[in-house]
């Protein structure tokens, strides 16, 4: 224990006086214009006042930075360019923070309002992502004078039954999407009589549209790293595997040296913090397929081979990787168990629902205002994370759908897509349900790992349907006939659907197919692959048959069934902004100098309503289309 | 599929007994395609029966693991390497309109390669970059908020470069 006790003073640092500069350069922060941004200070400030962390969540005002200066509360500011960032210097070093750019004080003080007062920060409760865009994620000695590795400490004074006991009375459910009681996988796996066993923190994060996985590997690994090790106590295991998206660059990278810089310190390795306990941590990488997100399909990738799922049991816990026992965890699974031993599992499970505990990390995007990452307690509606926190659907520049309004076009929300492919779209009806694993199952959607995106009045909600399905039926391994050929099957009528070509049969041939897929297929890929189907279904049936019975689409987004058309009365002589902006010359001007749209030619890109100015708003979307002239 | 050139062919496969000789003893089939992969570009058929040869394994193994992952590619990359972001918030703000977009620029379709080898068009599932929706990447380079027209643009901007 003197060992650990010589690690937190090594890690304890004297922050520099004067400025320092805090920039998120996760991967949402550096495409949009973080590094330069960082690059700034800089040169502005020293490259030892400047840390780059990882996400604050916020990526609507990204790129983002915290500035500490004397006599001045820490303030945080967005939307910043390397300019704003050579004059923020400039101007704080004159004793002016430039308020009107700052977004607010990270905490309470008499001269700057805070930013837990917009509902975007306070209605937050920001445990999982706690040191997430607060430490330097290429630093360890910044996460452990943060609190990493606390909760190891403690565990290594336990014995793995206590451990285990600690998980169980947190009330902590596999985040990853499926919600099977952690303790319950950690204890079967410590019962396997076989050994050696494995530690495996699942970092294949496939469904389109989410990014939390991402955000916390890049932004605090060692959280992943700190739950991954106590695992390892808890089931007698020596040997740990991420297994980590390809196509997450920064993260793999941020992920190496965070397992290096623990190695180097003995937190990793032969005898951790003197305890005589092994474990290393090894990464591999995925090489893209949405099934290996399935815990066989994923034992079966990283010995190499066709990451198909097979029949279960045996399970995991007991014949895994290598048909030895292995214990596989999400990564805010693994990120929550820091928390539940540094505070003790009373304090995690005091926030959330009876069956839900803890908090929920979702990625909120689509049509919403305050696009990012967002960490909410069990149990908030959906209501409050889109309207409140999200800051609603945001309003369109023209109006040219909504009839009769003026100004400002406010845009309806039409429904959220949670879950991703396994969950549903709920419309604005249900927005009440609660974030709850069993809340959100029984609405027909699924918590998912975590992605939500909103959809408004300009999203068809066949359109979302035949996009999901579209996705499993490419990710679809092939191996249960029902989920290889079914799919095809319902993404096949649900193009036809989108085309006009739709049949009064169809809607009960989705139906039966979504029911047999769900039925014979093995594992949950296939299981929940209808789900999106059968939510739009339930919620949008008016809207598929409009599609087949008028051949038309209440959203205007399915192209085979809408069209541009210029509103003659509003089209202006001297404006040729449409015609310009038109990538394939099919706009014209006609002899009265208004321009008209030849349907042949066009091909529904929407860049003349986006170039038609909004005092004219001449640009229309109809549908059905107008018949053809002969 | 082209004229085969020998001298490109052996410069391949060379390429990938290059990268097999850097795996670790224990390395899989999938980590060895990735490596592979990563110096050669993509996986033709020759560099797959070199893979096969050094680890031992049949031809239709290799090939059954690299066209199970997304990642992998049989055909030449391009030299410029255009992905356009198909995930759920790039799809909800028209990310088909731009995947359409390039496809009639280039005259190619999604997957494929210009005649001229000079770019190769594919879709990625989320880059995670949901904020700046519709999203392309270009050579590594995250475009935001691309319209038609900056599709016009980006690809007006490599001709000029490729002129001068």
């Amino acid at each position: 224990m003197d060992r650990w006790a010589e690690i937190k003073r090594e890690a304890r640092r004297e922050r520099p006086g004067g400025v320092v500069v805090e920039v998120g350069t996760a991967t949402c922060g550096r495409a949009a214009g973080a590094i330069e941004v960082a690059s700034a200070f800089e040169e502005a400030v020293g490259t030892d006042r400047v840390i780059r962390v990882g996400c604050m969540g916020h990526c609507y005002a990204e790129p983002m930075a915290v500035i500490r200066s004397e006599g001045w509360p820490a303030v945080l500011y967005g939307y910043l360019t390397p300019g704003k960032a050579r004059a923020l210097v400039r101007r704080i070093a004159d004793g002016d923070p430039a308020l009107e750019w700052a977004l607010g004080a990270i905490e309470p003080n008499d001269l700057v309002p805070v930013v837990d007062e917009s509902p975007r920060f306070g209605g937050q409760t920001r445990r999982l992502l706690a040191r997430c865009g607060v430490v330097d994620p290429e630093d360890i000695d910044c996460s452990i004078s943060a609190g990493a590795y606390e909760g190891l400490a403690r565990a290594l004074r336990m014995s793995p039954e206590e451990i285990i006991g600690e998980i169980r009375a947190s009330g902590l459910r596999g985040l990853g999407g499926g919600g099977f009681p952690a303790w319950r996988k950690w204890e079967a796996c410590r019962e396997a009589p076989v050994t050696p066993r494995y530690v495996i923190c699942n970092a294949d994060e496939g469904d389109p549209g989410a990014f939390m996985d991402r955000t916390i590997i890049e932004s605090d690994p060692h959280s992943v790293i700190e739950g991954m090790i106590v695992a390892s106590l808890a089931i007698g295991s020596s040997e740990g595997l991420v297994y980590v998206r390809r196509e997450y660059p920064l993260a793999v990278e941020r992920l190496r040296l965070a397992v290096e810089q623990a190695a180097a310190r003995g937190l990793l390795g032969r005898d951790i913090l003197g305890s005589g306990h092994e474990f290393t941590i090894r990464i591999a990488l995925g090489a893209g397929a949405f099934v290996c997100g399935e815990s066989t399909a994923l034992m079966y990738s990283l010995e190499g081979r066709r990451g198909m799922p097979r029949v279960r049991p045996p399970r995991s816990a007991e014949a895994g990787l290598r048909g030895k026992p292995t214990l596989l965890n999400n990564v805010k699974t693994f990120s929550s168990v820091p928390l539940i031993l540094t505070g003790g599992a009373q304090a995690f499970a005091s926030v959330g629902t009876p069956g839900s505990k803890g908090t929920a990390v979702f990625a909120l995007a689509g049509k919403v205002l305050a696009t990012g990452l967002v960490e909410v307690e069990m149990g908030t509606t959906l209501k409050n994370i889109v309207l409140d926190i999200g800051g609603g659907v945001p309003p369109a520049r023209k109006g040219s759908t909504v009839a009769g309004e003026a100004g400002s076009f406010p845009r309806r929300l039409k429904a959220v897509q949670i879950g991703g492919p396994s969950g549903g779209c709920l419309p604005e009806s249900e927005m009440d349900v609660p974030v709850d694993f069993d809340a959100l199952r029984a609405a027909g959607a699924m918590m998912g790992s975590g992605g939500l995106v909103v959809l408004d009045e300009d999203n068809c909600a066949v359109e979302t349907a035949r996009f999901f399905l579209e996705f499993t039926q490419k990710e679809s391994c092939g191996k249960c006939t029902f989920c290889r050929i079914g799919t095809r099957h319902m993404l096949d009528i649900l193009e036809r659907i989108t085309r006009g070509e739709g049949e009064p049969d169809d809607l009960g041939s989705l139906e039966d197919l979504a029911e047999d897929i769900g039925n014979g297929s093995l594992c949950n890929l296939g299981r929940t692959a209808p789900n999106p189907v059968l939510t739009t279904l339930r919620f949008f049936r008016g809207e598929y048959e409009a599609h087949i019975l008028d051949k038309r689409c209440p959203a205007r987004e399915c192209k085979a069934l809408s069209a541009y058309v210029i509103d003659l009365a509003r089209c202006r002589r001297s404006c040729d902004a449409c015609v310009g902006s038109c990538p394939v010359e099919a706009i014209t001007t006609r002899e009265d100098h208004l321009k008209e749209i030849d349907q042949t030619k066009c091909v529904k890109c929407h860049s003349c309503w986006d170039a038609c100015p909004a005092e004219y708003d001449a640009v229309f979307k109809v549908s059905p289309p107008p018949r053809e002239r002969t | 599929m082209g004229p085969v050139d020998p001298e490109k062919t052996s410069e391949e496969i060379e390429a990938a007994r290059q990268a097999l000789a850097s795996l670790e003893a224990d390395a899989t089939l999938v980590s060895a395609l990735i490596e592979v992969q990563d110096r050669v570009g993509y996986l033709p058929a020759h560099v797959m029966q070199e893979v096969a040869r050094r680890l031992g394994v049949a031809d239709t193994v290799v090939h059954s693991v690299a066209s199970f992952y997304n990642q992998f590619r049989f055909t030449h990359p391009g030299r410029h390497r255009i992905q356009v972001c198909l995930g759920t918030a790039c799809h909800v703000r028209r990310g088909l309109t731009i995947l359409e977009s390039f496809e009639r620029r280039l005259g190619i379709r999604e997957g494929g390669v210009t005649p001229d080898l000079e770019y190769g068009l594919e879709r990625v599932n989320c880059i995670g970059c949901c904020t700046l929706a519709p999203v392309a990447v270009v050579d590594g380079q995250v475009e935001g908020r691309v319209s038609p027209t900056r599709v016009d643009g980006i690809l007006l901007g490599h001709e000029r470069e490729r002129k001068e």
